[in-house]
């Protein structure tokens, strides 16, 4: 397990550098001069000198990335151009709203998903089954911005369950939070839940052919008792997958669906401070967010390990 | 299936075996539909997109305008079938950034299995992978400004190692078989055998995973349109239209459903599609699942 965990950590670091690089170089290289980019067409020529200056761009691109780099260690991001606050607040602020709804749609999305599928499975080519792909196949088709749209219309504008958009804060409490997540989490995770369901039912499947539930069948146990006590454990290793790439896709589609909820999170700050030409909000932002999303793939590796020890020799 | 295969050829088995897959005329239907709305839009619409008629806005859908009207008072329908185009070549360009860029990458890394360069192709997708499109969409856009153009690119690029990947897994047990061995008894080289006895038997793998990647593409172009990085007016697209009467839906719901109903048909149908090709081109899978 050790030489597994190095390896995966070494290979974790390789990746988050060369995000870095990748994100340095597309936003703070390619524009050429990013104050010049940062002011517009129109700024004198004293203003956008100032601006180089505040921002360090005299130094070498090196050095500047090797501060950002370890300024990010010391919790710096640099300061904002158009808000004039420190990037680490702006993101602080931001996090608390966009991960919760990540984790509430990617919770809500298996919950829906697990049973789903392992109801299709147990009752394969039944009409259950039938109609559990049908739903799903529709419900991967189905932009999750414009289910957000629909379930607006329903829940908020005709039977005024949920109000239609804003977020109190978690300042306002727990279940004041949750509810005014509930209907973006509900847009996030049904779509994914179709493309987990139909994950979970295959595995399954896959699983339910195998030589050891043939075992277990003729050792005595029932069908239900074959698949509850060995085929789902086993069919669980390519959802878990599934689920931690569906960790990236809800993020990326979370910092969307707050745009239609007016939430103030990750999305609304990126989309602001590219309408303003803020790279060092862009830069920090989109750094996070990958961040989250290698650690989160890092994460799902390591769980894999741990329950296939199979794992840990097979991959390099 | 011996007698099958010796009695007819084996195109006309699979037109035969299409015709008979309900999921795959469906899909083909549905997206021959949305092709064909696009390509007469060159040529006919109902009402000039172009021309805005604010008296006539946000009209229910009537005999003259089948979908009704928008926020300033043009033709819904006529604006879905524009709209297709846009969805359409977007798609369809990243779709084939990702194949000649990936499929290329992923027999490269298959042929020098286990060498340098095929851990640095292997480590760059995964790399890639770590950026939801959304972001790399998002940086793009930061830079080079919003359109149809940095789009394409955006998510061309999310493209390329899914089919590397795809092309490298499928071409690696391709290696070890015998007419490949043959191939290089022969003296053909890593690049001729690639080309000449990998490719043509990854093909089905590809065509099926190109329609899915197709499919990804309109969500995906709808998605950056409707955050205002993709397809810039005047030209209409699917996810601008669900963008522009975001706060309308409840007057006119007209504006909001139609151009989803359109994006959903067109994922759906090509989807199908896919997963009919996927039966077709390989009945063992059929009954695997």
């Amino acid at each position: 397990m050790l030489p597994f965990l190095a390896r995966r950590i070494g290979s974790l670091a390789l990746s988050l550098i060369a995000a870095s690089i990748v994100i340095f170089l597309v936003i703070e290289v390619v524009p050429g001069d990013p104050a010049s980019f940062m002011l517009g067409l129109n700024a004198a020529p004293d203003t956008v000198a100032a601006l180089r200056e505040s921002l360090g761009l005299d130094a070498p691109a090196f050095i500047r990335y090797w501060e950002w780099i370890t300024g990010m260690f010391r919790g710096e991001f640099g300061v904002s151009y158009t808000y004039k606050v420190p990037v680490g607040n702006l993101i602080a602020d931001r996090v608390w709203v966009s991960l919760p709804l990540t984790i509430y749609a990617l919770t809500l999305s298996t919950l829906i998903a697990f049973p789903v599928g392992v109801l299709a499975a147990a009752r394969r080519n039944s009409p259950t089954d039938v109609s559990i792909m049908g739903v799903t196949q529709l419900g991967i088709a189905v932009p999750n911005f414009w289910f957000a749209m629909l379930l607006q219309l329903v829940f908020a504008g005709i039977l005024r369950w949920f109000s239609a958009g804003g977020f109190p804060g978690w300042d306002a409490g727990f279940w004041a939070g949750m509810k005014a997540m509930t209907l973006p989490a509900v847009a996030l995770a049904l779509p994914q839940a179709s493309i987990l369901a139909r994950v979970m039912r295959s595995s399954l499947l896959d699983t339910l052919g195998e030589d050891f539930i043939r075992t277990a069948r003729a050792k005595g146990l029932s069908r239900r008792q074959a698949l509850w006590r060995h085929a789902i454990r086993n069919a669980l290793i390519p959802v878990l997958t599934i689920i931690g790439l569906q960790f990236s896709f809800l993020l990326a589609g979370a910092i969307i669906i707050e745009r239609i909820f007016y939430f103030p999170g990750m999305g609304s700050l990126i989309f602001q401070a590219i309408t303003q030409r803020d790279l060092i909000v862009v830069k920090s932002a989109v750094m996070l967010l990958v961040f989250a999303v290698i650690l989160v793939t890092f994460l799902v590796d390591v769980t894999y390990a741990i329950a296939d020890p199979r794992l840990r020799r097979g991959r390099s | 299936m011996s007698d099958m295969s010796l009695n007819s050829r084996p195109s006309s088995g699979l037109i035969a075996s299409a015709l008979r897959s309900p999921s795959f005329m469906i899909g083909f239907l549905l997206t021959l539909l949305f092709v064909l709305a696009a390509v007469i839009s060159f040529f006919w619409v109902p009402y000039d997109v172009t021309v805005l008629n604010i008296p006539n806005k946000l009209k229910p859908p009537s005999l003259e305008h089948w979908f009704g009207t928008d926020i300033f008072g043009r033709d819904i329908f006529s604006m879905i079938m524009v709209g297709a185009r846009v969805s359409i070549a977007v798609a369809l360009v990243a779709v084939g950034i990702g194949i000649v860029a990936g499929v290329p990458l992923g027999l490269l890394a298959a042929a020098r299995h286990g060498s340098l360069l095929d851990e640095v192709i292997m480590r760059g997708n995964d790399l890639v992978f770590a950026f939801p499109a959304l972001l790399i969409a998002i940086m793009i856009t930061a830079v080079f400004g919003p359109g149809a153009i940095n789009a394409i690119i955006a998510i061309g690029i999310f493209n390329i190692p899914v089919f590397a990947r795809l092309a490298r897994g499928a071409a690696l047990s391709l290696w070890t078989r015998d007419y490949v061995l043959a191939a290089r008894v022969a003296g053909k080289g890593q690049a001729r055998i690639s080309a000449e006895h990998i490719l043509p038997n990854i093909l089905n793998l590809l065509i099926v995973q190109g329609t899915i990647q197709f499919s990804l593409g309109i969500l995906a172009e709808a998605g950056l349109a409707f955050v205002g990085l993709g397809t810039q007016p005047p030209l209409p697209s699917w996810g601008r239209m669900l963008a522009e009467h975001q706060t309308l839906y409840a007057l006119a719901p007209q504006t909001v459903i139609f151009p989803g109903l359109a994006i959903v048909l067109t994922v759906l149908g090509l989807n199908l599609m896919g997963d009919g090709l996927r039966d077709i081109f390989d009945p063992r899978l059929r009954r695997a699942r």
